[in-house]
């Protein structure tokens, strides 16, 4: 993760401020299947666990976790959407 | 066999330039295809075998019904196989009547705070105070309710199975089950389990 991603460009921004586990996994998934390969979704997230959840996900699913940061009590997140062909 | 020495003349130079050229762009071109293949899974499983979870949920009450339910859409959503095997209380989870009635009960439940000693949760009233209490943390927590934890899950492809035994003992018929559920046994069960990377009893 080279950068805190704030100078990402973003596709798709989605909110799961005030949520718990398992709904910021579960939204993410469903954001990302809407996206096309190599777009990037920015998660915003309160829950704790997502500091350690984002990262097995994308591990998980081969989508790619290109930052993550804090700010201001919100956890950000930048996920790159995996696809078939994609060499990185 | 004799090599015959060969005369090194502009022609035959030109000629081993060409025929070097050739292997090496065939080299190239195969070590290419190499690289441009489909990469393994990152989690090192192969495209054709992905992870796999298989749950037993046991139990019939609201706190026990959600462990089971988060686990496997979260794991459908890191693109993992899941069957969840609905037997004895836990199978009230799929009862179109029962679930959205499941209890919590505060009887011999020390770690439940109801402001009550733990004895006194054997009064009447007890449980449906205990479940309400624990349905405004749900709420104010902003926690799916479980019929939209159940959707999520056959949405993403979860197998909701129901133990045909706990049917025939405890009387249950399958129009009073979920849609979308299947119907099978213990051998059924385990012959999932028996591929699957992790296996949970709740």
């Amino acid at each position: 993760m080279a950068s805190n991603g704030a100078d990402l460009p973003v596709d798709r921004t989605l909110d799961c401020r005030g949520t718990l586990c398992p709904v910021p996994i579960i939204q993410a998934r469903q954001a990302l299947d809407a996206l096309a390969p190599g777009q990037v979704l920015q998660v915003l997230a309160t829950d704790l666990g997502s500091k350690a959840d984002f990262p097995a996900f994308a591990r998980h699913t081969g989508h790619e976790l290109l930052a993550a940061r804090e700010q201001d009590g919100t956890f950000i997140y930048y996920l790159r959407k995996a696809g078939p062909g994609r060499l990185e | 066999m004799a090599v015959q020495p060969v005369e090194l003349t502009p022609a035959v130079e030109a000629r081993i330039k060409q025929e070097v050229d050739a292997r090496v762009d065939a080299a190239l071109q195969a070590r290419l295809q190499e690289l441009l293949a489909p990469r393994p899974h990152p989690n090192g499983a192969s495209p054709a075998r992905r992870k796999r979870l298989a749950i037993v949920a046991s139990k019939g009450t609201l706190d026990m019904a959600y462990p089971p339910l988060i686990l496997a859409t979260t794991a459908a959503a890191m693109d993992w196989e899941v069957g969840i095997f609905f037997t004895f209380y836990g199978l009230d989870i799929l009862n179109r009547k029962k679930l959205p009635r499941l209890k919590v009960p505060p009887l011999g439940n020390p770690a439940m705070p109801v402001p009550v000693p733990n004895l006194l949760g054997a009064l009447p009233g007890m449980t449906a105070l205990a479940t309400a209490m624990m349905q405004r943390w749900f709420t104010r927590a902003r926690i799916p309710k479980l019929e939209q934890l159940l959707e999520t899950a056959r949405a993403s492809g979860v197998q909701l199975i129901s133990c045909t035994t706990t049917m025939g003992v405890m009387g249950v018929r399958q129009e009073e089950l979920l849609p979308g559920v299947t119907f099978a046994g213990a051998a059924t069960f385990l012959d999932f389990a028996s591929e699957a990377d992790v296996t949970l009893f709740v």
